[in-house]
């Protein structure tokens, strides 16, 4: 009992912790070999999403290479994220960071976005409660409750969110955007919510050959995910502020 | 909500839908209550999708823009700034104005993949744009 809620608690901290270490605990062995989590894939349709995954992204930074920005292609191309040529104001979903050592002169690349964080202060600030995290940690704009009014932009410590300043056009379908809304990385929750079991950058950086970029499911133990973190560990940026992040690093 | 009694009458030359949802209701509820009450499915379904993840296309947005949105004899799709368009058709006799489609893609996802053949996005020249807000707001202002 006790190692299963040690475990826990490195991938969630905070008051949520006791009542999702139960629910793990519930889900994990009813008898020895039946589960109550679903493997990671397809819900159907008319499933609400729930706490039993928590969707997450491993981001390998020593495979990520330095000039390639795939990640950000796919991304752009799969949520319809079109430039308008101003790149001042054009939004970014995911965006690349270059960052050097100066004494070492080591580059180390990593693509940065929305870390889908568990405690979000971008939902602890929305006045409209538009900034939201969906119940299997993707945390999302709604749109139609969004006033645009870009608190959640200065409190987020990671700059993943942009405003759209322009009217739009050629939206895609499962990926409406427009003017005077907050947006950012959804981790292709469209994707996920049709079982794809990853998302467009991730599908982009293996095809690249590169495969920094790994999706799934943090709260099962069983996926490829949580069996890297649980053997390698991963690091959160800017742990200290307790956000508990469910997109980790590695080699940084 | 008396004038949505009287809706049908909007241009001819409107393409069909792709298909019958039910032999008998036509639709996915009787023609009748789509025509009055079509918005209160649509609002609450989005609330579903976005908050829930439930992404069944029945009241769907999409489902609805899908099948009604159809490719005129030319291969055309009507955007809603034309009174062609399946919804601004009636819209527009009623004197209702929507945001959805500021922010919704108003054709099928095949439309406008066509409509973004490699290039055309890339640098979209503002101008471009602004005559097209101008004119989709022109339609209401008649």
């Amino acid at each position: 009992m006790r190692d299963t809620l040690d475990t826990t608690e490195e991938i969630s901290t905070g008051r949520r912790q006791f009542t999702q270490g139960v629910a793990a605990l519930g889900g994990l062995a009813i008898a020895p070999g039946v589960f109550l989590y679903h493997a990671a894939g397809a819900k159907p349709d008319d499933q609400a999403v729930s706490s039993q995954q928590r969707w997450g992204m491993l981001v390998n930074t020593n495979n990520c290479h330095e000039e390639c920005d795939a990640c950000v292609t796919a991304c752009n191309e799969e949520n319809g994220v079109w430039s308008l040529g101003r790149p001042e104001t054009d939004a970014q979903w995911i965006r690349k960071l270059n960052v050097r050592d100066r004494q070492t002169g080591h580059v180390t690349s990593m693509p940065m976005m929305c870390q889908h964080c568990e405690h979000p202060p971008c939902v602890d600030v929305c006045p409209t409660r538009a900034s939201f995290r969906r119940e299997d940690g993707i945390v999302l704009v709604n749109k139609h409750t969004c006033i645009g009014c870009r608190y959640c932009m200065m409190a987020c410590p990671y700059k993943a969110r942009s405003f759209i300043h322009e009217p739009l056009q050629d939206q895609l379908p499962h990926s409406p955007r427009g003017k005077g809304c907050v947006e950012s990385c959804t981790l292709c929750v469209h994707k996920v919510d049709q079982g794809d079991n990853t998302t467009a950058c991730a599908e982009a950086c293996a095809e690249e050959g590169h495969e920094a970029l790994l999706f799934g499911d943090l709260n099962d133990p069983e996926s490829e995910i949580s069996k890297r973190l649980e053997k390698y560990g991963g690091t959160q940026i800017r742990a200290d502020l307790g956000l508990n992040t469910g997109v980790r690093y590695q080699g940084i | 909500m008396l004038m949505f009694g009287t809706v049908a009458a909007g241009p001819e030359n409107i393409p069909p839908p792709k298909a019958k949802y039910d032999e008998d209701t036509l639709c996915v509820e009787p023609v009748e209550i789509m025509r009055r009450q079509h918005f209160e499915y649509i609002l609450d379904h989005r609330d579903r999708t976005v908050i829930e993840g439930i992404r069944t296309k029945k009241h769907s947005l999409i489902g609805c823009i899908d099948c009604h949105i159809t490719p005129n004899d030319e291969g055309v799709y009507a955007r809603y700034s034309q009174e062609t368009h399946f919804c601004a058709s009636c819209h527009q006799f009623a004197a209702v104005r929507i945001d959805c489609f500021q922010c919704h893609a108003d054709r099928p996802a095949e439309a406008i993949r066509e409509a973004l053949k490699p290039d055309q996005h890339a640098r979209r020249p503002v101008q471009e744009l602004l005559e097209t807000l101008q004119f989709s707001t022109a339609v209401f202002t008649k």
